[in-house]
């Protein structure tokens, strides 16, 4: 059991369930080179009304996670394990003709390409009512309206002519308006946005991302939000799950992350994006070497291979899910802020190792980037 | 990714079939997607067929030697079978399993002259063999010659060409290949009394005329295989060297097209085997007495409640040949694909 | 507009392309035609065809002459009855289509819902199952499967006609004196409909698979299925119609396909449309019958084509935009 599954005592008489409680969730893919291990016992749980933002490199599993909690996966060839309650019941092993009376109606989801993820040769008022018309009982007239009213909810001109038109004849950033008019049609409790801003023009990412929060406080939904970049997620969500490997490497309110991470993986991601404060044309930080291989991951820690603090014990020895304060879990011996990490740290840069650190990786790109000195010689 | 058959001679739809071998050349499908969902998906039966030949082959492969073999041998008069023209009058419409042993050693029984039914399909297969192999081979030449060429140049010479194909595409295949063959007959008819001369063997007209009306099918595969190849750098490199273009065309991009040319070869045969079965039912085959698969149907078609051994037999024998030809068509396809892809 | 222009324009010098090869036909032959043709005619016949091809003059205004003629519906006789070829084709042409139609509805109808459960089941032994039976579909030549059933179905268990004819829904536009019998129709031509349909059933079923196998995969049907709405209108309504295109692709050109079969079925189950007209055409050497039959299934063909081209644009409004723009 996971530090996280100890602070909920399984007892079904708890008089509020969360909205949404995972607990040790596995979910991997068989594939003709063995089982591929994409989520690797994740637990989380979220209250209603508050977000959680899921952060992690491409290939960290968070997709398949968020994919794996709504039982939207495709059943053959994949292997899904531990529980997932939604508001107390339990729902992972619920067929998908059971799980319909939750997708749309109970929880939706935002997909990341909005030019992809409407159907080409649908009208867009018919891919709103769909749902609308399939969750609630309301006239098809009703549902119309209901669609019209969505539609200038999320802010898209003229909404009762964009109903009648196909989804090429809008923008990217209109379209993924019209797919989080979709998502909201029936009132949903739990919102997952799976990067829902990645495939847009940096000018639109903004606005988009400020109308989900607005409508996210505006019909009290609890969000998990998916991304690859902590910018996007530092002024959004209530807590931040940092995902590696397809687990959870740290956990923490947004503002205690920031404040005190501990794991160096966080370190790594927050110091690769770049800062106003630099000078103009300083070197962006990176994150040397790849993800792991999820079929044979390999023993220690997942991210000794590119980790700057690597020691002996991390290539060996996987570390648990650490308490560092109450809502406050991370995995690793040598944590960030701490004199054991700041040993870590400087045994390496002594040994010069601080490079060597990813050369199992990618000696190229292995510069002293990934460790900001001053974080480490602060501990 | 599992493709139909292209069905070559009834009116195969020429855009698809190009847009079959572009994807064949452009190499095996990726498995699509995003993180590793859809691999379970992407990976179907078919996925798996691919490494080794599989038995399915081995038995099509088994299948087509024995009827080559059969044919060959019996043209040859090797083959210990009686004469097909051998008439034993008691035995005429007797089945395999008639009991009163007026058919005994007449494996198969006899048709409706009176005819050993096992010598009959072996001279047979030689001929459908024959018609259909050699109309193939007339349609390639004629149909790869022009498609190399429309291909590689392109251009106007393309133009012509590619017009020239679906004007003759434009009409249905067998009544196109009907009526070459009755005008051909009746051409060959007015000229003299002669009937023995080359172009006089109904043979030769079926080939002739099975074989025009594949000309356009074949030509357009080869075009666009010759067409994707002819982007590719060697050709480039070659014509940077100051390589002349029938060279380039024969030694660069030719051997790179005739793998994709069998693979159409293979299924282009069945479909011609079966167009000559279709030829002999509508009274234009092989004359009697020279038995074809073809002409036994038809031959005897009338009397099928009577005696159906005699049609279905070679029915058989026609059916079990185009599964085993477009099945290996099938596996050399995807061979190809997997080679195309390892570029 | 303009492109609609454009393949009209096309349409027509396919079509005069067509009748000139038609036209070719009865010319090329060598000698004095009128021999082949009717060799044991007396010289009065001989005098008349001589006249309706219109030997004596040069060979270009011969052809003016002839389209002149089959655009006003004169396609020239039958010379062992005399009988106008235009009527022999408005007897038989409305058999054919009808054959026609009711083959490529079969195929559709058979071959859409087992597309569409070989896709969802892709991978499973239904799918397996659905993709083998119609390999051997494909192996099975129409005549063989009409032989088949004509003698099981037909001839011992004595289901359904298996030849014959009765007037249906499209005869009498042709022919005002034929009455539509639609029950004793609809019996005779369900064998041969079928036999036609079975090998186009194949084809379209594995078209439709794999098309539908990869919009499965789409982005967008993930999202549907997240709207909670049942498999069965993710199906039908999210998916086939994006996946049909080169099924309706295929369908439109097949009918060529059907063209040729149909000639064969109908020579079986002794159905008098075109096909069987053509068959007993060649049999009697009646080549000015033949050389009209020929142009009148290109002509189809060739309209048929064209008009499925702009099916399309319904279908698939990214097509429409594309090719506007185009």
């Amino acid at each position: 059991m996971t530090a996280a599954g100890d602070g909920h005592a399984p007892v079904a008489s708890s008089p509020a369930p969360p909205l949404l409680d995972v607990r040790d969730l596995r979910t991997g893919f068989e594939t003709d080179r063995g089982l591929v291990k994409a989520v690797d016992g994740v637990s989380l749980s979220l209250e209603a009304g508050r977000t959680l933002g899921v952060v992690g490199e491409s290939g960290s599993g968070k997709t398949v996670l968020s994919r794996s909690i709504m039982g939207l996966l495709p059943r053959r060839g994949t292997v899904r394990e531990g529980s997932v309650r939604f508001e107390g019941t339990e729902i992972s092993h619920l067929s998908p003709k059971e799980m319909r009376a939750y997708w749309g109606a109970q929880m939706a989801m935002i997909f990341q390409d909005p030019m992809t993820s409407l159907n080409p040769v649908m009208k867009i008022g018919a891919q709103i009512t769909e749902s609308i018309r399939e969750h609630l009982d309301v006239s098809r007239d009703f549902a119309d309206d209901l669609a019209e009213n969505l539609l200038a909810s999320v802010r898209i001109p003229e909404p009762r002519r964009r109903l009648k038109e196909y989804p090429h004849q809008l923008s990217g950033g209109m379209r993924q308006r019209v797919c989080i008019a979709v998502a909201l049609a029936c009132g949903p409790k739990l919102l997952f946005a799976d990067e829902p801003t990645t495939a847009l023009d940096v000018t639109v990412q903004a606005q988009v991302l400020d109308l989900i929060r607005q409508q996210q406080d505006e019909r009290f939904m609890a969000m998990v939000l998916i991304t690859h970049d902590l910018g996007v997620v530092a002024g959004r969500a209530d807590e931040i799950a940092v995902m590696y490997a397809g687990r959870i490497v740290e956990r923490a309110s947004t503002s205690v992350l920031f404040a005190d991470m501990k794991m160096p993986y966080t370190e790594a991601l927050l110091s690769s994006i770049p800062k106003l404060g630099e000078p103009p044309h300083s070197r962006l930080a990176t994150i040397p070497g790849r993800p792991p291989d999820l079929v044979n991951p390999p023993p220690g820690c997942k991210f000794a291979p590119r980790c700057a603090y690597v020691q002996d014990r991390c290539r060996e020895e996987e570390p648990p899910l650490l308490d560092a304060s109450p809502g406050h879990q991370y995995r690793c011996w040598f944590p960030v802020g701490t004199p054991e990490g700041a040993a870590a740290f400087e045994r390496n840069r002594r040994a010069g190792l601080v490079a060597a650190a990813a050369i199992a990786a990618e000696p190229v790109a292995a510069g002293p980037a990934a460790a900001p000195p001053s974080d480490a010689a602060g501990g | 990714m599992p493709e139909p058959p292209r069905d070559l001679l009834p009116g195969t739809p020429g855009d698809v079939a190009d847009e079959l071998v572009a994807d064949s050349l452009a190499g095996g499908t990726a498995i699509g997607g995003f993180e590793t969902e859809l691999a379970a998906v992407a990976l179907g039966p078919e996925g798996r067929r691919r490494k080794g030949l599989g038995i399915g082959a081995w038995i099509a492969i088994g299948w087509m030697v024995f009827i080559v073999g059969v044919a060959v041998l019996a043209q040859l008069g090797l083959l210990p079978v009686g004469s097909p023209t051998n008439v034993v009058a008691s035995c005429a419409r007797k089945g395999p399993f008639a009991n009163d042993g007026t058919a005994s050693g007449y494996l198969l029984g006899c048709d409706g002259n009176g005819r050993d039914m096992v010598a009959r399909l072996a001279y047979g297969s030689w001929s459908s063999l024959v018609v259909s192999t050699g109309a193939v081979t007339f349609g390639f030449l004629i149909g790869g010659f022009l498609g190399l060429i429309a291909g590689y140049v392109g251009g106007k010479i393309d133009t012509v060409i590619s017009g020239a194909f679906n004007v003759l595409l434009s009409i249905p295949a067998i009544v196109l290949a009907l009526a070459l063959v009755a005008y051909l007959q009746a051409s060959t008819k007015g000229v003299s009394g002669n009937q023995s001369g080359f172009f006089h063997d109904p043979k030769v007209i079926l080939i002739l005329a099975i074989g025009v009306v594949s000309v356009p099918l074949l030509g357009r595969i080869t075009r666009a295989s010759a067409l994707s190849w002819s982007q590719r750098e060697f050709v480039l490199a070659a014509k940077a060297q100051g390589a002349r273009n029938g060279r380039i065309m024969v030694r660069e991009v030719l051997p790179n097209v005739l793998p994709a040319m069998f693979s159409i070869a293979l299924l282009g045969i069945a479909v011609a085997i079966v167009a000559e079965g279709t030829l002999a039912i509508l009274g234009v085959g092989v004359k009697p007495p020279t038995p074809s698969w073809g002409n036994i149907i038809a031959l005897e078609r009338g009397n099928l409640n009577s005696s159906p051994h005699i049609v279905f037999e070679p029915a058989i024998l026609i059916f079990l040949t185009v599964l085993a030809l477009n099945y290996l068509g099938d596996v050399v396809r995807a061979r190809l694909d997997v080679r195309e892809a390892g570029i | 507009m303009q492109l609609i222009l454009r393949r009209l324009v096309q349409l027509a010098v396919v079509l005069l392309i067509v009748s000139f090869f038609a036209f070719c036909l009865v010319r090329i032959l060598p000698g004095d035609p009128t021999k082949t043709i009717i060799p044991f005619g007396t010289d009065q016949q001989r005098a008349q065809l001589k006249k309706d091809l219109g030997l004596d003059k040069p060979f270009f205004t011969q052809y003016v002459d002839y389209l002149g003629n089959v655009v006003q519906g004169d396609f020239g006789h039958q010379y062992s009855t005399n009988t106008p070829v235009s009527d022999l084709i408005k007897q038989s042409l409305p058999v054919s289509l009808e054959l026609i139609v009711y083959a490529q509805i079969l195929a559709l109808a058979l071959a859409i819902p087992l597309g569409v459960l070989a896709a969802y089941r892709a991978g499973t032994r239904t799918d397996g199952a659905i993709n083998t039976t119609s390999f051997a579909m494909l192996a099975l030549p129409n005549f063989v499967l009409a032989l088949l059933i004509s003698y099981f179905l037909g001839a011992q268990l004595k289901i359904l006609p298996t030849g014959g004819y009765a007037p249906g829904w499209l005869d009498p536009l042709f022919d005002g004196s034929r009455h539509m019998q639609l029950g004793n129709h609809l019996e005779f031509m369900f064998w041969p409909a079928l036999t036609l349909a079975v090998g186009q059933i194949a084809i379209y079923m594995r078209l439709l698979r794999s098309d539908m196998v990869a919009t499965l995969q789409e982005n967008f049907i993930t999202m549907a299925r997240a709207k909670g709405i049942p498999n069965r209108r993710i199906l039908w309504r999210h998916a086939l119609r994006p996946s049909s295109l080169t099924l309706l692709t295929v369908a439109g050109l097949n009918i060529g396909t059907l063209i040729g079969g149909a000639v064969v079925v109908e020579v079986i189950f002794n159905v008098p449309g075109m096909g069987l007209k053509i068959y007993q055409a060649v049999v009697a050497n009646e080549y000015v019958e033949l050389q009209s039959y020929i142009l009148v299934f290109g002509a189809l063909f060739v309209i048929v084509n064209f008009l499925v081209d702009f099916l399309y644009a319904v279908l698939d409004p990214r097509i429409r935009r594309a090719r506007t723009a185009a």
